[in-house]
């Protein structure tokens, strides 16, 4: 049964945090029970957004399932959309051709890079500093754009398909990308001044919501929320897929393992996701953008998992097939469901207002707790 | 350790284990019942640390139901699957929240998804749908004619 809101016995304030609140971005609900303004305990109720999208899977072909997945991490729907198209290459022992391995990937990074902006902006609006968010936005836009040349969408692409991508790119495609990358490079050191080394963000941020690598790999967290406790899990360094294995970026981790580190990681991931962006833009092979497919493709009888890093963490697709055109049972293991499940041990302690801090740390994406 | 080492090990702590072997990664078959103190041994037995459980689902075969765990570890990096057949009339199986605490939210998933009880887990209550609502939506045999649309 939901808490009753209210006081309780002990003399302890329940309140309602959402699902209605403009800091859980979407319809998270929390139940936050208050010692004076100390948190006791923080009960997150999730279900608002529940589609149950494995269910609809089982009945959508091994084309169709994928486009449901943009609607899950909207943030991250480029990278959604490459774990299923990988998951069902693995079954189905398809080869994708160079050209589509470097389009997913540069897709892949500047997805990334929106997703990280729409975080920096949306975090420090939480805490107070509305700003940043009109900075975020002015540059998250260049990136929409870009995208939307190529796939027509900007939001949820449905960009990738089993066996490559859906269409070559725009023939204006790498000197947009060029262009962006100048421009957001001095615009991610205007990032830093107006944030990072601001001295009420630091003090907000600081020593908040400390997770210790233990708890971080014990509660399954992944993505920077771990690597901010210095657990090393980026899926693109510990299992390249792709051409990741054969590009120069560094796993970014932290040690201090409160939001300021979770920040920084954040930060830092920004810069290496340029410079893998650098590295490919370049050198992006002629040749085809999808491997010859059969038009109803089948699954063989038999278990698949694939694993990708979205900008929020470990994201696995697990394909139970029977042989048929549809999954028998399919299961999506979403980043932002385990980190959440931390939410409440981080938060214990610390003040309400801090509890949006941490959260806001967490860069959580409710559809993609929900499913 | 690889797959083939793995298994070696896997065959000292078990009694007569059952493989899978068709799958990517190396794949145990267990009893329900002794699922804890397996789980325990995965956890803390020098050589597998199992520590980092990253997914936890059930599958409905219609006659009985599947338990899939995935673990790997952050030390070695290695990976195991544990699967537990449930019987499909009292599918029960041991919580392992109190060895990875993820658990917790992945098992409160599966039992409000699929119907599996969990005993001895902490807070065992619908995640995702109402706590009035009446059914299991992930098994095959589920029929709600309001909500759900047939393709």
């Amino acid at each position: 049964m939901i808490q009753e809101v209210g006081t309780t016995e002990q003399g302890d304030l329940v309140v309602n945090l959402g699902p209605q609140h403009p800091s859980t971005h979407g319809v998270l609900h929390l139940v936050v029970t208050l010692n004076g303004e100390t948190i006791k305990k923080v009960e997150p109720h999730l279900g608002y957004i529940h589609r149950s999208i494995e269910k609809m899977c089982e009945s959508l072909s091994y084309r169709q399932f994928i486009y449901v997945t943009s609607r899950m991490d909207y943030l991250s729907s480029h990278i959604n959309n490459h774990g299923c198209a990988l998951c069902v290459e693995k079954g189905m022992q398809i080869e994708v051709p160079p050209r589509a391995k470097a389009i997913r990937v540069l897709m892949g990074e500047l997805t990334r890079l929106a997703s990280h902006q729409l975080w920096w902006g949306a975090m420090a609006m939480d805490i107070g500093a509305l700003t940043p968010f009109f900075h975020a936005f002015r540059e998250r836009e260049a990136i929409n754009d870009i995208m939307e040349e190529t796939c027509g969408a900007r939001l949820t692409m449905n960009y990738m398909v089993p066996g490559g991508v859906m269409a070559d790119l725009h023939p204006n495609f790498q000197k947009r990308v060029k262009e962006f990358i100048n421009f957001f490079r001095g615009k991610l050191h205007e990032y830093d001044e107006l944030v990072t080394g601001n001295i009420i963000f630091k003090s907000r941020m600081e020593g908040i919501g400390y997770l210790s690598p233990e708890d971080a790999v014990s509660y399954g967290c992944t993505g920077p929320t771990a690597r901010g406790s210095g657990v090393s899990c980026d899926i693109r360094k510990l299992y390249p897929y792709e051409v990741y294995g054969e590009l120069q970026f560094e796993e970014v981790t932290a040690t201090g393992g409160d939001c300021f580190a979770r920040y920084m990681v954040r930060m830092q991931e920004m810069r290496q996701s340029i410079s893998i962006i650098e590295q490919l833009i370049d050198n992006i092979p002629e040749g085809q953008f999808q491997a010859k497919t059969k038009a109803v493709l089948k699954l063989p009888k038999g278990e698949f998992y694939s694993r990708v890093e979205t900008a929020r963490g470990e994201f696995g697709v697990y394909i139970i097939s029977e042989g048929g055109t549809t999954p028998y049972r399919i299961k999506f293991r979403s980043p932002g469901f385990s980190n959440l499940s931390a939410l409440d041990h981080m938060a214990r302690g610390h003040k309400i207002g801090d509890l949006v801090a941490i959260m806001g740390t967490l860069d959580l994406v409710i559809p993609d707790i929900d499913r | 350790m690889n797959k083939e080492e793995l298994k070696i090990r896997l065959e000292s702590l078990l009694v007569s284990p059952t493989f899978e072997d068709a799958a990517e990664w190396l794949t145990v078959i267990i009893d329900p019942e002794v699922w804890e103190g397996f789980a325990r041994q995965l956890r803390s037995t020098e050589g597998f640390d199992l520590d980092y459980l990253f997914c936890v689902t059930a599958v409905d075969w219609r006659t009985h139901f599947t338990v899939v765990y995935h673990l790997t570890s952050t030390v070695h990096r290695h990976m195991l699957v544990v699967k537990a057949r449930l019987d499909r009339e009292r599918p029960e199986i041991r919580t392992v929240s109190d060895i990875w605490r993820t658990a917790e939210f992945h098992e409160r998933e599966a039992y409000d998804l699929m119907g599996i009880v969990f005993t001895g887990h902490p807070d065992l209550r619908r995640l995702f749908m109402t706590d009035e609502w009446k059914g299991w939506p992930l098994r095959k045999d589920y029929e709600d004619p309001v909500n759900m649309i047939k393709l």
